[in-house]
């Protein structure tokens, strides 16, 4: 009896996997055109809450701020291949891979109420981007090519309520943040930077990559004071945040300022230098950081602003990150001052 | 389509359908969520594409942006289609372009919240009958740039106007082989200016009420540095007399009200055949970058600067330079028209045959401040270097503006 129960267990597992897999249709993927409807590509079983179990779940250690919004990652792979992590500790991924992130917030009953779901899709010719709305049932979501606004309300940590315009990227926005050398490109995975929320999922990502034999330590997380030095946390926090543009193959490249993986130029930091095209960014003020004053550093006045004119980062921005202002604040405040 | 206002119109060519791609015209009215219908055009479009834009006024909530080669987007005239950002509430830019080969014409664009049209890495763009304004005239909170091409090989900007920008109308930064001309910069901080470029032709420009009328800058620590080969000629350059209302930080919230052409750390920039005039602190400014900086890659002297064939008429009668009043005192109350800082000393010292006086501060030294400018006058000279090459734009862009 009990090796019956155990076959019809190990049948049903088959079937599921079986299942799952059929699922995700790679041929959405793969395909010039871009489906109207993100069930094409079979990734959620009917709700942004019921993602296939082709899905493998992942989560930063310090993500992108975009307005306070829930994220859930996803990562496909077609069966049989896998990633391999560069020197840099970058994921590489196959072609015919997605990348899913999902955006949202909790409503007062708790429950996260999905607005919209991002792919980046590895296709022959390279990574393609696109942005898909959950239409008002919940069931499917519609591709919004040139992006789109929903009212959002919220509360921040400290109970302030907060009703913002809440922006789905267009697909050229996308681009803007996912861009490296005009090719667009994955952010966010980099080993060092990686979380799973369950220790099954940790092992059922690392199970499908080729893994170095040395990987790169976990980096600082930006809001755990155990995990790094203010310092090592206010990096990662700008790498995340804003080395995806400014980097000197990103968006942000003119500006002479970066903050991509191992910029320690303390100019290139923002350190003492001034702005180039802040325009009414720069607050009235004269460097980007001045050691010991964050009150008069442009980099904590743009973080500040929601002003589309001044607001850094750009996008995702209708409301300021009070936590991490707090975070860089602390960080240009034990500088010495110059 | 599942857009009702999007109404594409294939203009098929027969006579070339069999060897090359459709090229067609999407048209796009004004009206109902236009910020959608217009973005989603501007994405859809293939190379060859023209994206036409209605007459009347397009309310715009977001940025726009366009990264398809080989598009044009025109409109009905500056006078006709206006893109109107006044409830901007996203994005640095009103347009940007990313894409190469892109031509924009025949339209406005007013009030956007950030900088106006902006192009980066869009190599072979023309700029052409486009109006970017404030409409507010000049203020602190107007936008930085209005025209804003940067990071691009072969640039034109022809027949547009751009006013009320609170750091420059016409900005071309981080370039190469540049043409601005047959523009009118009205109201802005700068009127035209172009920052480590290289390789500029600014000509035939009117550039009045401005703080300052053309500037021709360098910056360290930025990707592409050592700004050179810029002519400025036969430009108008009058009156620029509008206070200095640049947010403090910008490096033009320096440039002294009443500046009419300003050459900043470049190498071999040529003024010649402009008319300049009521600029209140100088017709012509040329100085190195004098503030502290340690990048060793650069040079922050002017250098291989001639200046000749310039109309003057008043300038000088108001500096607004720190200690620039004592030294027009000292000089019977006004300063020439012509001034150079005397930063690097003799090998840096400006050729000048124009046949008004010209002085330098003698502030040899980048770290000396104007209390401690040892003025003399230069001595103009005959001897003019060679000129610069005319920049020669690829045909197809000129093709654009024939």
């Amino acid at each position: 009896m009990r090796l019956l129960l155990a076959a019809i267990a190990c049948l049903a597992l088959t079937v599921s996997v079986k299942g799952t897999s059929a699922q995700i249709a790679e041929a959405a993927i793969m395909s010039a055109e871009n489906p109207a409807l993100l069930s094409s590509f079979g990734f959620f079983d009917g709700a942004a809450s019921k993602p296939s179990a082709a899905l493998l779940p992942y989560a930063l250690r310090t993500p992108l701020f975009s307005d306070y919004a829930e994220k859930q990652r996803f990562l496909y792979m077609p069966p049989g291949k896998s990633y391999t992590v560069d020197q840099t500790g970058r994921l590489q991924f196959p072609v015919g891979s997605a990348l899913i992130k999902s955006f949202g917030y909790h409503d007062a009953a708790g429950n996260l109420n999905i607005i919209e779901t991002r792919l980046l899709l590895h296709r022959a010719e390279g990574w393609v981007a696109l942005p898909y709305v959950w239409n008002a049932d919940g069931k499917d979501a519609t591709l919004k090519i040139g992006g789109a606004r929903k009212a959002v309300e919220f509360a921040k940590a400290d109970g302030a309520k907060m009703a913002i315009s809440y922006a789905v990227p267009n697909k050229n926005q996308c681009k803007q943040c996912h861009s490296t050398k005009d090719a667009v490109m994955p952010v966010g995975p980099v080993w060092q930077n990686l979380a799973f929320e369950t220790a099954k999922a940790r092992a059922n990502f690392a199970k499908r990559g080729e893994l170095p034999s040395s990987l790169p330590a976990a980096e600082a997380k930006w809001d755990d004071a155990k995990s790094g030095t203010v310092e090592e946390r206010a990096l990662a926090y700008l790498r995340v945040n804003c080395g995806h543009c400014h980097k000197p193959t990103g968006s942000a490249s003119n500006s002479g300022l970066f903050y991509d993986d191992h910029e320690r130029n303390p100019a290139a930091l923002g350190i003492g230098k001034r702005p180039v095209a802040a325009g009414r960014g720069s607050g009235n003020f004269d460097f980007v950081i001045e050691p010991g004053h964050p009150e008069r550093s442009i980099l904590t006045y743009r973080m500040k602003s929601v002003d589309p004119g001044i607001a850094m980062p750009e996008l995702g921005r209708a409301s300021a990150h009070d936590e991490g202002v707090a975070l860089l604040g602390a960080w240009i405040k034990s500088m010495k001052p110059i | 389509m599942r857009d009702k206002g999007v109404h594409a119109i294939i203009a098929v060519s027969l006579a070339f359908a069999s060897t090359t791609a459709f090229a067609k015209t999407i048209s796009v009215a004004a009206g109902d969520d236009a910020q959608a219908r217009l973005q989603e055009a501007l994405i859809g479009a293939v190379p060859g594409d023209v994206v036409e834009l209605g007459s009347g006024r397009f309310r715009l909530t977001d940025g726009l942006s366009l990264d398809v080669a080989k598009v044009t987007v025109k409109g009905q005239g500056s006078g006709q289609t206006i893109l109107d950002f006044t409830g901007q509430l996203g994005a640095g830019e009103g347009l940007l372009v990313t894409s190469d080969d892109v031509v924009l014409r025949d339209f406005a664009v007013e009030n956007t919240k950030g900088d106006g049209i902006k192009s980066k890495g869009a190599d072979r763009i023309v700029y052409y009958q486009l109006r970017v304004e404030w409409t507010g005239g000049p203020k602190e909170t107007n936008g930085a740039y209005g025209i804003y091409p940067v990071e691009s090989q072969d640039v034109l900007v022809d027949s547009v106007l751009v006013r009320g920008a609170s750091d420059a109308g016409i900005y071309v930064g981080q370039s190469r082989n540049i043409v601005v001309r047959n523009s009118v910069a009205l109201e802005n901080v700068a009127g035209i200016e172009i920052e480590n470029s290289y390789d500029a032709d600014v000509h035939d420009n009117l550039t009045t009420r401005n703080t300052g009328g053309i500037l021709v800058f360098d910056l360290p620590n930025l990707l592409q540095m050592g700004g050179k080969n810029v002519r400025i000629f036969e430009n108008v350059v009058v009156d620029n007399s509008t206070p200095n209302f640049a947010p403090k930080g910008n490096i033009v919230a320096n440039v002294p009200t009443g500046t009419g052409v300003m050459v900043m750390a470049n190498r071999n920039v040529h003024v010649f055949d402009n008319m300049l005039g009521q600029n209140g602190t100088a017709n012509i400014m040329v100085v190195g970058y004098r503030y502290p900086q340690n990048d060793p890659k650069y040079d922050p002297i002017a250098r291989g600067v001639a200046i000749w064939g310039n109309q003057h008429d008043k300038a000088g009668w108001d500096p607004k330079f720190p200690g620039s009043q004592q030294i027009a005192q000292a000089l019977g109350g006004s300063l020439p028209p012509i001034f150079w800082d005397g930063a690097g000393g003799d090998a840096a010292r400006p050729v000048i045959a124009d046949p008004v006086p010209a002085l330098s501060l003698g502030l040899t030294d980048l770290i000396a401040t104007p209390e401690s400018a040892q003025p003399t006058m230069l001595q103009t000279t005959a001897n003019l270097p060679p000129e610069l090459p005319r920049i020669r734009l690829p045909e197809s862009m000129e093709a654009v503006v024939r």
